[in-house]
């Protein structure tokens, strides 16, 4: 039963005489049970038709069809109304589509669209067990609605009623009122007001994209030009302007109530989104030859293969992802091995299909990757928080690294010439941006601390130089000088050339993400 | 590092502006930074000669001190063509000589530490002694050596130079 009351009885003939759906006209009485939406066009017309044809009275009653007995001010309102059943209907059969939600409310609230829109979310095959139903609508529909406000406010304003635009029910409301129960029902998910899984149904009309270019003229400011092709008459611009409007001026330059239409909306591919999962860990470099994300010159491959690649392409598999993006504390050179418990790393994969997976899964994933290549080594692997990547770049300045370098010496040296460098503690070096690096990093000085060292003596002109050193400290400037870049550097303390063979990083000092026992 | 992922490509740039053995070295990076340096025939190195001052300011409103980049893609830089000054630098023999730019490209930075101590010129003109750092547009990374001597071409025109025993 709709509780429409005395007061919404002039509301509803206006409407219906005006050609507006029986769901909009609910939603102007202000209706705000979603059961009301979901009953049948036939069931809700019937009942309004039986409101309207009932006798006034001075006493509100709702609906149930109770017949008063005053007849002069039943004629009275009927012979200036003009509005009788005959008319009512009347106006219906001349185009029948709603001129206020053009249709939205009208054939696709039927349960036959409702199995279209979850027969397109089956064919994506997503895994879900709830879902966040999100409707577009076009611009317009906002003029449209803002024309009938105006429209049934002169009617009642006359009455000394008041009716406020917030009050009314919101067409994208009404209509997933209508159809989130057989969408819910077909897909065995909850329809919720947030969840992971997103399903957007999208409406258009070409027909009317012009009612809203009056707007532009008389509300300049609102409609700002875009760079691309894209039209300036956004939802939220228009809705800024018809705040702005007067009255007076919007019913100069627009009918009210609104002029009926000879199509209705069509509806967009219903399309899904689900937010992205995050996926962390750490990984080992076991390779010379392989970069940390993929080397391509000119849009030619320089070098196969790459770690952001061989971690991603089991977990885009698995969670049957659009795409990703790779993140990691910091990275290390092509020719750099990453060793000891591995440089944390997170990859977001995006629109998952499937998102659940068990830590057992997880392992397994983990496995899959260590299988498919010896290059690399991943472990720690689990899914996180967006927040917690967070931690992943947080302090990077704090944070501490070791490396292990084969260093050449010009001049010939023996072990007694290596001592001094395992007394050297905290010393500061100043960075200017590296010549190899310069072209893609903005030229400045960088302040870092080189924590301590120790070396292992290999012959006359090699030794092994292990490094504690601040974050974002580059190693080989700091063997090689750049130029005299980096100062000072160990050719200025070993006071000969120096170069740097191979390095390797042997610690990434970041306790992100938590370890997982074998 | 020697390996082929980093490297130094060197070029010359002989007998600059006609003045005779006036020979730079320009070293370019695989990824297209140019480093300008002194080439080992360079009349500054030859002889024992000293330097008594080095000057950036090569006109009344042009100091190349004075240049500042900012951001990546190195904005505010001084756009050096071809025959542009770096800086002029008087030996104590109260010889002159103008270095200049040799390719075309932006001007990232002049080497300050040379200022400070010149003796860093003479003892290591590829290294720690260089004089800019200059960065072509990207179209033209490869074509900006085009016009210059490989160092096998270089050895040559020493060589050439030896057997007419020009002075310098």
């Amino acid at each position: 039963m709709l509780s429409l009351k005395e007061k919404d009885r002039p509301i509803v003939r206006k409407l219906l005489c005006a050609g507006c759906c029986v769901r909009c006209v609910l939603r102007f009485c202000c209706v705000g049970t979603c059961s009301a939406y979901r009953r049948s066009y036939e069931d809700i017309h019937k009942e309004l038709l039986a409101f309207i044809s009932e006798e006034s009275s001075p006493q509100p009653h709702d609906a149930s069809g109770e017949e008063k007995t005053d007849e002069p001010p039943n004629k009275r309102l009927r012979i200036d109304e003009g509005s009788t059943e005959a008319s009512v209907t009347a106006a219906q059969t001349d185009s029948d589509i709603c001129p206020v939600c053009l249709g939205v409310l009208q054939d696709f609230c039927d349960p036959t669209f409702a199995k279209q829109v979850s027969d397109a979310v089956k064919n994506q095959q997503y895994e879900f067990n709830s879902l966040v139903l999100t409707v577009s609508l076009p611009a317009q529909l906002s003029v449209r609605e803002h024309s009938c406000w105006l429209h049934v406010k002169k009617e009642i304003r006359e009455k000394s009623m008041c009716l406020g635009k917030e009050d009314v029910i919101q067409v994208k409301d009404a209509f997933k009122w209508a159809v989130q129960g057989k969408i819910g029902q077909e897909l065995g998910a909850a329809v919720l007001a947030n969840s992971s899984c997103e399903v957007s149904v999208g409406f258009m009309h070409p027909e009317t994209e012009e009612d809203c270019h009056f707007l532009a003229n008389t509300c300049p400011d609102c409609f700002k030009p875009t760079k691309n092709k894209a039209s300036i008459f956004t939802r939220m611009a228009v809705v800024k302007a018809l705040e702005k409007i007067s009255e007076e001026k919007f019913s100069r330059h627009y009918p009210c109530p609104p002029k009926k239409t000879n199509t209705r909306c069509t509806a967009l591919d219903t399309t899904c989104l689900h937010t992205s999962v995050f996926i962390a860990g750490r990984y080992n470099k076991f390779s010379r030859e392989l970069p940390q994300t993929p080397w391509v010159i000119d849009g030619e491959r320089r070098m196969d293969g790459s770690v952001e690649e061989l971690i991603a392409a089991p977990l885009l598999s698995s969670f049957r992802a659009d795409g990703f993006n790779f993140s990691s504390s910091g990275r290390e050179d092509v020719d750099v091995r990453t060793l000891g418990n591995g440089r944390p790393f997170a990859v977001e994969l995006l629109n998952p299909h499937r998102a659940k997976f068990n830590r057992t899964e997880i392992k397994q994933l983990q496995e899959t990757i260590n299988q498919s290549s010896d290059k690399i080594r991943v472990r720690d692997l689990q899914i996180v928080t967006r927040e917690a990547t967070s931690r992943m770049k947080e302090g990077e300045e704090e944070k501490t690294k070791t490396y292990s370098a084969l260093i050449w010496t010009q001049k010939a040296i023996d072990s007694t010439d290596l001592e001094f460098l395992a007394n050297i503690k905290d010393l500061k070096i100043a960075q200017k941006t590296p010549l190899r690096v310069l072209h893609r990093r903005p030229l400045a000085v960088r302040p870092r601390l080189i924590h301590s060292m120790s070396s292992i003596y290999l012959d006359g002109h090699h030794f092994t130089l292990k490094l504690c050193t601040q974050a974002g400290t580059y190693i080989k400037e700091f063997v090689h000088g750049d130029f005299g870049r980096t100062k000072p550097n160990l050719c200025d303390l070993m006071k000969t050339n120096a170069d740097i063979l191979e390095l390797d990083v042997e610690s990434v000092d970041i306790d992100w993400p938590p370890a997982i026992p074998d | 590092m020697i390996n082929e992922i980093d490297w130094f490509g060197v070029n010359a740039d002989v007998d600059l502006k006609g003045k005779s053995c006036e020979d730079h070295c320009i070293l370019q990076h695989s990824n297209r930074i140019c480093v300008i340096t002194l080439a080992e025939s360079h009349p500054i190195l030859q002889n024992g000669r000293k330097i008594k001052n080095i000057n950036y300011q090569i006109s009344d409103g042009c100091s190349r001190l004075k240049n500042k980049v900012s951001g990546k893609s190195k904005r505010g830089g001084q756009f050096l063509t071809e025959f542009a000054p770096l800086c002029r630098i008087t030996c104590t023999d109260e010889q002159e000589y103008t270095i200049f730019s040799c390719i075309r490209g932006r001007l990232l930075e002049v080497n300050e530490d040379i200022l400070n101590k010149p003796d860093l010129l003479l003892e290591k003109p590829s290294t720690e002694g260089y004089i800019a750092v200059i960065l072509p547009k990207f179209e033209e990374s490869k074509s900006v050596t085009e016009g210059l001597l490989t160092r096998e071409q270089y050895e040559e025109v020493l060589t050439k130079r030896n057997q007419q025993e020009e002075p310098c």
